[in-house]
């Protein structure tokens, strides 16, 4: 198989607020891959995707990103957002007054325009809004509510997938996309994630438990503790560490 | 009518301001005084029982002091320093666009503001040369006329309905109101006057007629609107493109009578110059805004965008006098750079059953300082009265400032009176889950801003709504990063 590189993360170290929590980082994903990390909480999960989209705050002091062989580091978070990162987010905040729809337009056009596409009227827009929730089992009507104002844990992760669905991203990171959510929330969100694998997309799945991997079958699972990857396998690496949780990687404190 | 020539003779200082002979400038020397009122009274012709009550005014406001309750802070106004008649325009027109601030032809360019029209705003052209000779105005008032409305200046109105004027003017806000309206109620310019008769409804907005003369009716306004027995009538206020005045003194003042069963809903878009990102210039806008529910099931909405001004010092009022009438006040205020605010509303409910609606929404940005200060009365008589008031304020940055001060008295144990207040920022949270979705900083915020202003915003007529939408982002620009 023909591989072409997507995300190149090269001993990559990083902090927030003077403490490192990143420690020598090293992952490459190609072309339509699914990787999952797993660890144990406080391993720096979310420090990772923070830093993969950059926040303010989370400054990286050695090391390489590349995002189709572009320097991701040296570009502003929406730039990274509009080159094709997108980040499932694990508590996507409230902007209250604001339509979902018309957040949602901003974005689809801010990316489209940087893309040298011409931008969606509102009419064309809401089709493919419409379109997309039907592929994914959404119902597209959440859009007229404000942005994530008033939804349950289940719906503002359903808007986070009908945003990755919408958006397109060529990278999709998935924080702790199983959090707050009961199993029937958890399915419909997996399934609209899995109708996203066309294998060309890619996928950087971050979780603490292996339930959501049942359902979003990763091709690679790395173990991520102490501010990098301690061990890399298959699938069954979850499995593993199902059963015997994540002591062995974690030194005594 | 006055003597002129004798009038300023009696004065005994008859060279000593040089306007009787040069008139040309068609302005006043600087300062205040007893001859300068003759002087505008008389350019103007007017009658003498006007004459007469600029001059009470003036003697009134003589022992008067300038207010300083207002969380406001700025130069001391030295109101002897001041040119009281045709103040504006006294520099040379530009004689094309190429000669206008680029900055300020940019912001026209982002209003979408149409060619022509930019031309008005910017002073290259004469309002007739653009809208030709059957004028846009002469259009509007023959069809007005029709239905009986009168739509004029308060100059044509004193000459051609001094009746209504005399019973009307000064009959909502008097001259002994305030400081500011006792100046204005002495040396006022021109303004607006409507009457809408018994049962009519007013076929249009007034708004293209006034956008377009509005333009010069200089520092003292003067605003009269009366909305007769089950009449209804909107007007809009302002222009959505930047003035840049050279006036430092505003002093304005509206009044509104609302008859039986009228409605009258008044939406401003206020946007003077807000001085520099220092603080440097920018127009001092002190405001006296009123309107009289006199009649029973009387309504009177307000609806106010305040992007400009150095100094902004505002409440619209609605006194409800009518049993049932009821007063409402949207208004969003947003102040960058330097800029200060002091601005709310009063509702007076002195008739049974009076309802009041207070919605405001305040956006401090850069250093600039804002006030809510609103008041709601009950009078004892006022049986059944019903208010919701609700202050929100957004911060944007951290050396900005926001503040809300309601007064309540209440003086009727039967009154339903809510208050709700929330100050929010524009959390780094939302900006970040903006921006990763591929939106702007500076996109971001106007889309948290306008979400924010949204509930009032849509009491705007809708091409001014949108408008106003986008000043408010032109208005936001340097405000991150």
């Amino acid at each position: 198989m023909n591989k072409t590189p997507l995300l190149e993360i090269e001993d990559l170290h990083a902090r927030v607020c003077d403490k490192e929590i990143i420690k020598g980082f090293s992952l490459t994903i190609n072309e339509g891959e699914v990787h999952a990390i797993m660890g144990p909480n406080g391993a720096g999960k979310s420090t990772l995707s923070y830093v993969l989209c950059g926040k303010p705050g989370y400054e990286v002091t050695a090391g390489s990103i590349r995002f189709r062989g572009k320097n991701l580091l040296s570009m502003s978070p929406e730039e990274r957002a509009r080159e094709g990162v997108f980040l499932c987010m694990q508590y996507p905040v409230e902007i209250p007054g604001v339509p979902t729809a018309t957040f949602l337009k901003h974005a689809v056009n801010a990316i489209r325009q940087h893309h040298c596409l011409p931008e969606l009227d509102t009419m064309e827009f809401l089709k493919m809004v419409r379109e997309e929730g039907k592929k994914l089992g959404i119902d597209a009507e959440m859009i007229k509510r404000p942005v994530n104002v008033g939804f349950s844990g289940g719906e503002k992760k359903r808007l986070e997938t009908l945003q990755m669905s919408i958006l397109k991203p060529a990278l999709s990171i998935l924080d702790e996309a199983d959090s707050g959510l009961d199993i029937d929330a958890l399915k419909v969100v997996a399934e609209g994630v899995n109708a996203l694998r066309d294998g060309r997309r890619s996928m950087l799945v971050i979780t603490h438990y292996q339930r959501l991997l049942n359902y979003i079958v990763p091709d690679f699972v790395h173990v991520f503790a102490e501010g990098h990857i301690v061990k890399s396998g298959d699938k069954n690496l979850a499995l593993e560490l199902e059963e015997k949780g994540y002591a062995e990687f974690v030194r005594e404190k | 009518m006055a003597d002129k020539p004798q009038i300023i003779d009696e004065s005994g200082d008859k060279y000593k301001y040089g306007f009787v002979t040069d008139i040309k400038a068609d302005t006043a020397p600087r300062g205040l005084n007893e001859d300068i009122i003759r002087l505008i009274s008389q350019k103007k012709g007017e009658p003498e029982w006007l004459l007469e009550r600029r001059l009470k005014a003036f003697e009134f406001w003589k022992t008067m002091t300038e207010p300083s309750w207002a969380k406001l802070v700025y130069d001391k106004i030295d109101y002897q320093n001041l040119s009281y008649y045709s103040a504006p325009r006294q520099k040379a027109a530009p004689k094309s666009l190429d000669e206008v601030d680029p900055e300020l032809l940019e912001t026209y360019e982002k209003l979408g503001i149409p060619l022509k029209e930019q031309e008005v705003l910017a002073g290259v052209v004469a309002v007739d040369a653009v809208f030709d000779s059957v004028s846009v105005a002469t259009t509007y008032r023959a069809k007005l006329a029709e239905k009986g409305i009168i739509f004029c200046s308060i100059s044509e109105a004193v000459k051609e309905h001094p009746e209504l004027v005399q019973k009307y003017l000064g009959s909502v806000v008097p001259y002994t109101d305030n400081f500011f309206a006792c100046l204005n109620s002495a040396v006022f310019s021109d303004g607006s006057f409507v009457y809408i008769p018994k049962g009519t409804r007013c076929p249009m907005e007034l708004s293209t007629y006034f956008r377009i003369n509005a333009k010069n009716t200089g520092q003292f306004e003067r605003t009269l609107i009366i909305a007769d027995d089950d009449s209804y009538v909107s007007y809009l206020e302002g222009c959505t493109a930047p003035q840049r005045d050279e006036n430092q003194l505003h002093a304005a003042i509206v009044e509104i009578v609302v008859l039986n069963n009228a409605e009258v809903k008044y939406s401003t878009v206020q946007n003077w110059y807000p001085g520099d990102k220092d603080g440097k210039g920018g127009v001092y806008n002190f405001v006296t805004k009123r309107a009289a529910c006199r009649g029973i099931n009387a309504k009177v909405s307000w609806t106010q965008v305040e992007t400009g001004s150095a100094v902004t010092w505002k409440y619209p009022s609605c006194v409800l006098q009518g049993d049932n009438s009821s007063g409402e006040f949207y208004s969003v205020a947003l102040t960058n750079n330097r800029q200060q605010a002091d601005t709310g509303t009063k509702m007076i409910h002195i008739g049974r059953n009076t309802t009041s609606k207070i919605i405001s929404k305040g956006i401090s940005a850069g250093c600039s300082n804002q006030t809510y200060r609103g008041l709601v009365k009950v009078a004892p008589g006022a049986s059944g009265v019903r208010n919701y008031s609700q202050c929100d304020s957004l911060l944007i940055g951290d050396t900005c400032g926001s503040h809300t001060v309601p007064y309540i008295e209440n003086r009727n144990k039967t009154a339903v009176i809510e208050h709700e207040a929330t100050t929010s920022k524009i959390s780094d949270e939302q900006l970040f889950y903006c921006r990763q979705r591929g939106i702007g900083e500076e996109e971001a915020v106007s889309l948290i801003v306008n979400g924010f202003c949204k509930e009032v915003m849509q009491h705007l007529p809708m091409e001014f709504a949108i408008e106003a939408a986008k000043l408010i982002n032109i208005s936001l620009e340097g405000s991150v990063g």
